[in-house]
């Protein structure tokens, strides 16, 4: 690891302030992706800004909704009862990833914030775009299994291994950030993370210095038909190969008002299917309108020699979870 | 740096890269606390912080300073093992032993999350309030504990031991 300073500011103004000024600055909070990619020197900042302190709470928002401040610990999120009870799916997607000790430790922004990665990103034997921008990338004659088949460039094919963030982007999640000089922006979660392009080590849209400082949901109808749906090599803490978030909301004719669906596992970041979306807005909740509506969203994927088997693979959880919502009984929750 | 440790307090200078893992280890002479891969993938390094467990090797110590910490240590002594080392011993939880004092570090862990009611992925209903203990919930919430010995039957056994008979008071918790 290479040697930085450590601050500890009293408060997120104070935060951005150091970051602002000092180089090469980086957020601090759980640490999980930080203090590991710090260990393999992938990660070298000169200053790192604690902020594990800060943000920490979950509070109600006026006319419905949920402000999650961006310190909160993934399990203590995940716990909530209003998380539970409101945003089921947010629950679900947070148990499915990595183990209880690491949601213990992982703040809700470190996890946005954690870097879209592969294994040649971690192996600094393998030439990589993002370690090394300009290096090449020795992924797309590699090992592809794990790789992305949406989004992806000659640059970079790695996939963001959130799964909280493909539920963020399903229920329309916004991300309030705080930047120099009190700035205060909201970006939507699926504007926030980039496809690779020629610039893969540029992976979010955040300007220097902003900070992450609450996520915020909105009102919605899918609390009793949503579901989290991930497909691994082994049957916990393993990264998605697919993962499918799904919510329907059904009209009294039984109709789809609206339907909801990001993916996990197949791209660059979280992957937002607003093809699939839009065709099933307003059909009957069949499963032929699903497996179009799969299709559809689908016919952009690029395979890579290994992971072929993603797309068809992640149609098939696409339409089972849709089935298995529409169903539900209009129920209890 | 001041650290709160298994009740004790500690004044140490340090580096600022060291992790929480070897400071317990290679500073304070702690090493019931184990090293496995050093990234977070085998719960080997499982300590409890203010009774929740995190993995001390992907903690900076300088986060942890004035917390509570507890390690295998703190837990149970020779002569007066906690229930769940006793439940270890009767199950056969472990062979090599390495990965053990994780495992029930974790386990402890595991049980106040239970009494918390923090569902896991495998639980069926995200808005009961208690949580059905059963193999399933155990396996999955061990999961970031792994055995290279291959003893995580036994140790499934034995954490469930525990879950379903809460000791009587008195055993070092």
């Amino acid at each position: 690891m290479t040697p930085f300073r450590y601050e500890k500011p009293a408060d997120t103004a104070g935060a951005v302030e150091i970051s602002r000024r000092a180089p090469a600055a980086r957020y601090l909070a759980g640490g999980t992706n930080l203090v590991d990619l710090m260990r393999e020197t992938i990660e070298r900042p000169e200053t790192l800004v604690d902020v594990s302190h800060l943000s920490g709470e979950i509070r109600d928002i006026d006319g419905g909704g949920l402000r999650i401040g961006a310190g909160v610990k993934n399990t203590a999120v995940a716990a909530h009862r209003s998380v539970r009870e409101r945003y089921p799916l947010l629950t679900q997607a947070i148990l499915s990833g990595a183990s209880a000790q690491i949601r213990n430790m992982a703040s809700v922004g470190g996890n946005i914030m954690q870097r879209t990665r592969c294994l040649y990103f971690y192996d600094d034997a393998s030439r990589c775009n993002k370690r090394e921008p300009g290096a090449g990338c020795d992924a797309l004659q590699g090992f592809t299994r794990n790789h992305a088949i949406l989004g992806g460039s000659a640059s970079c094919v790695a996939t963001h291994p959130s799964d909280m963030c493909v539920a963020l982007a399903a229920l329309d999640a916004s991300v309030q950030l705080e930047g120099p000089r009190g700035a205060r922006r909201s970006l939507n979660l699926t504007d926030l993370h980039r496809l690779p392009g020629n610039t893969p080590e540029i992976e979010t849209g955040l300007q220097p210095g902003e900070l992450i400082t609450a996520v915020e949901l909105h009102p919605n109808r899918f609390a009793n038909r949503c579901s989290y749906r991930k497909v691994r090599d082994r049957a916990s803490f393993a990264f998605a190969l697919v993962s499918v978030a799904a919510a329907l909301d059904l009209a009294d004719d039984g109709s789809i008002r609206e339907a909801r669906l990001a993916l996990g596992g197949v791209a660059h970041k979280p992957w937002r299917a607003r093809t699939a979306e839009a065709l099933l807005a307003g059909k009957q909740p069949a499963e032929t309108q699903f497996r179009q509506a799969a299709d559809a969203e689908l016919s952009a994927a690029r395979p890579l020699p290994h992971n072929a088997f993603k797309i068809e693979l992640v149609k098939r959880v696409i339409v089972s979870s849709f089935v298995a919502l529409a169903q539900r009984k209009e129920a209890s929750a | 740096m001041h650290f709160a440790i298994n009740g004790r307090s500690y004044d140490v200078e340090l580096d600022i890269r060291t992790s929480l893992l070897d400071l317990l280890r290679d500073r304070l002479g702690l090493t019931g606390t184990k090293k496995g891969c050093d990234q977070g993938a085998c719960g080997a390094c499982t300590v409890l912080v203010h009774g929740e467990r995190i993995l001390s090797c992907l903690a900076l110590a300088v986060q942890y300073q004035r917390r509570e910490i507890m390690t295998i240590e703190g837990l149970g002594t020779p002569n007066a093992l906690h229930p769940l080392q006793q439940g270890f011993i009767a199950h056969d939880g472990f062979q090599c032993g390495y990965c053990t004092p994780g495992q029930i570090l974790s386990a402890v862990g595991l049980a106040r999350e239970l009494q918390n009611g923090v569902p896991s992925a495998v639980t069926a209903n995200l808005t009961d309030d208690a949580v059905e203990v059963t193999a399933d919930e155990v396996r999955e919430r061990m999961s970031g504990n792994l055995c290279r010995c291959g003893a995580h039957n036994g140790i499934v056994e034995a954490v469930l031991e525990y879950l379903r008979e809460p000791p009587e008071t008195g055993a070092a918790r």
